[in-house]
């Protein structure tokens, strides 16, 4: 489901942290353009 | 050396400002480019009278428990009986601000026009704070706004668009001096004297017994070499009257008002000073960030207010809630960024350290954002998520079964209610309700837990948080 895409990857602090999104994407194959932990509020 | 620390008093206010709500961070990048969506804005604005209806405040300022409020939607309902002074402070409203800001301007940076400041001046000469305040200031203050705009200076409006006042820059080229930043900062210093001047008059204190005063404001004070050096602490500490007392800030993004707990229950019990009070200004750039999804969803701009909160810590008075040093949670790095190892660090780990279990906590208080202010921008209900994830752990320690999740939350949990002002929602809004309650024996343990997001600073990809446990004093 990856092919030819780069993921970006937008984490939350009171859901799941950005690293481990990445870490999790990178396990499945995809490049990771760009990885960060926000906080909405 | 006192053997515990107690948290004497507290107060906590809000600041009605409207009109500085264009200077919010979200509004200043977003309206200058929209004219459509910048009347849309001014008319969403609130009245002053709605704002202090407005259920989740008065819950903020003490008139009811958060437990109390009713079913939501709260916007569009008023608070029975409603005042601008409540037990735990008050609401003030915009022009009355403006003049407060320009009391505490030490360096002639607003400038009001005349009537804004004759009539200013007017009201907060029969404010009950008004003996605190150097009212001389805001008349000094009338100047030639139009002349300072032209010059440079941020206008500064009463709602919905008359321009009431400007800020000057103080630097033409430092960026730590923008009018921007200073318009944060001199409303922190403000919002915050107002907090602790509340604090001093309201509970009998005696500014000259404070030894130590840490401000856990969000702002960063500072000029281009210092950018964020501080120190609200003693700044406020100063305008306040607070002749005795040094003082310096705690940051961590929304969770430094816990560490501030934590270290000046140490100051106190380690003996260094008898009495620290704590103090936290409001964040302006907070205002208006999520007015675009009120908007969509037919509300007003619902961050209109600022807070601030003050609170007095001393040694052991047989009376005031205790300060379980004990019983700190801290998140630490080897438990990285998941939900539940963080709630594990910052609930569970405190109780196991003086043998207590999750249920043996009558409330917690966690980041306690108003939903009816979040929801619309797609940020979900912080406060109820965190509340499900301690049942959850709760569930999974089997002090509760899978069946008890719901009443756990109901029981121990409470609604959001607080302004998006970060770090004053983040647990450190719920203290004057645990003081009253711990003190009336309504409650005998309240968890207070807060969370900061390190990663926003872009230098560690790390949040962090901390806990600290008040306790009923038996005396």
């Amino acid at each position: 489901m990856f092919d030819g895409k780069q993921v970006i990857v937008i984490g939350e602090r009171d859901g799941v942290a950005g690293p481990a999104i990445a870490t999790c994407v990178k396990a499945a194959g995809a490049p990771v353009a760009y990885v960060a932990t926000e906080c909405f509020v | 050396m006192p053997d515990a620390a107690v948290v004497r008093a507290a107060s906590l206010v809000l600041a009605h400002t409207p009109g500085l709500a264009r200077h919010g961070s979200k509004p200043m990048r977003t309206l200058p480019a929209d004219a459509e969506l910048t009347s849309k804005f001014l008319s969403g604005l609130r009245s002053f009278d709605d704002a202090v209806s407005y259920p989740p405040h008065q819950a903020f300022l003490g008139a009811c428990h958060p437990r109390e409020l009713p079913a939501r939607p709260w916007v569009g309902t008023s608070w029975a009986g409603a005042q601008r002074f409540a037990p735990f402070g008050e609401l003030m409203p915009e022009e009355e601000f403006l003049g407060l800001m320009a009391a505490v301007d030490e360096f002639d940076l607003l400038v009001l026009t005349a009537d804004v400041a004759e009539r200013a001046a007017k009201r907060l000469a029969s404010h009950p704070l008004s003996a605190y305040l150097d009212l001389g200031r805001i008349s000094a203050a009338t100047g030639d706004v139009t002349a300072a705009l032209a010059s440079g200076a941020l206008p500064v409006h009463l709602a919905p668009d008359t321009v009431a006042g400007a800020l000057r820059p103080a630097h033409a080229e430092d960026e730590s001096l923008t009018a921007h930043v200073l318009l944060e900062n001199l409303a922190c210093k403000a919002t915050g004297a107002l907090a602790l001047l509340h604090l001093l008059h309201d509970h009998g204190l005696d500014p000259a017994g404070i030894g130590y005063t840490i401000s856990c404001s969000e702002e960063a004070v500072g000029d281009r070499y210092q950018r964020g050096g501080g120190n609200m602490g003693k700044t406020i500490a100063s305008v306040a009257g607070l002749t005795e007392s040094s003082g310096a800030d705690v940051k961590n993004f929304c969770a430094a008002p816990l560490p501030a707990v934590v270290i000046a229950a140490s100051l106190v019990v380690a003996g260094v000073f008898e009495q620290v009070v704590v103090v936290a200004g409001g964040s302006q750039p907070k205002l208006g960030m999520k007015f675009e999804g009120h908007l969509r969803h037919g509300l007003p701009v619902l961050e209109d207010v600022l807070g601030g909160v003050a609170l007095l810590i001393t040694a052991d008075d047989g009376i005031s809630p205790r300060i379980r040093l004990d019983a700190v949670g801290s998140h630490r790095v080897s438990s990285g960024g998941a939900g539940a190892q963080i709630i594990h660090d910052l609930a569970v780990r405190p109780l196991e350290a003086i043998g207590a279990r999750l249920l043996d906590i009558d409330d917690y208080a966690t980041e306690l954002h108003n939903p009816e202010i979040t929801e619309p921008q797609g940020s979900g209900d912080v406060a109820a998520r965190n509340y499900r994830t301690i049942a959850a752990l709760a569930a999974r320690r089997k002090d509760i079964g899978r069946e008890g999740i719901d009443a756990f939350v109901a029981e121990r949990g409470m609604p959001g209610y607080a302004p998006t002002q970060g770090h004053l929602a983040s647990a450190i809004c719920y203290l004057p309700h645990a003081l009253t309650r711990l003190t009336a024996g309504d409650a005998e343990r309240v968890l207070l837990l807060a969370k900061g997001s390190l990663f926003l600073g872009r230098m560690s990809q790390r949040s962090d948080g901390m806990s600290v446990l008040l306790e009923r004093n038996g005396g």
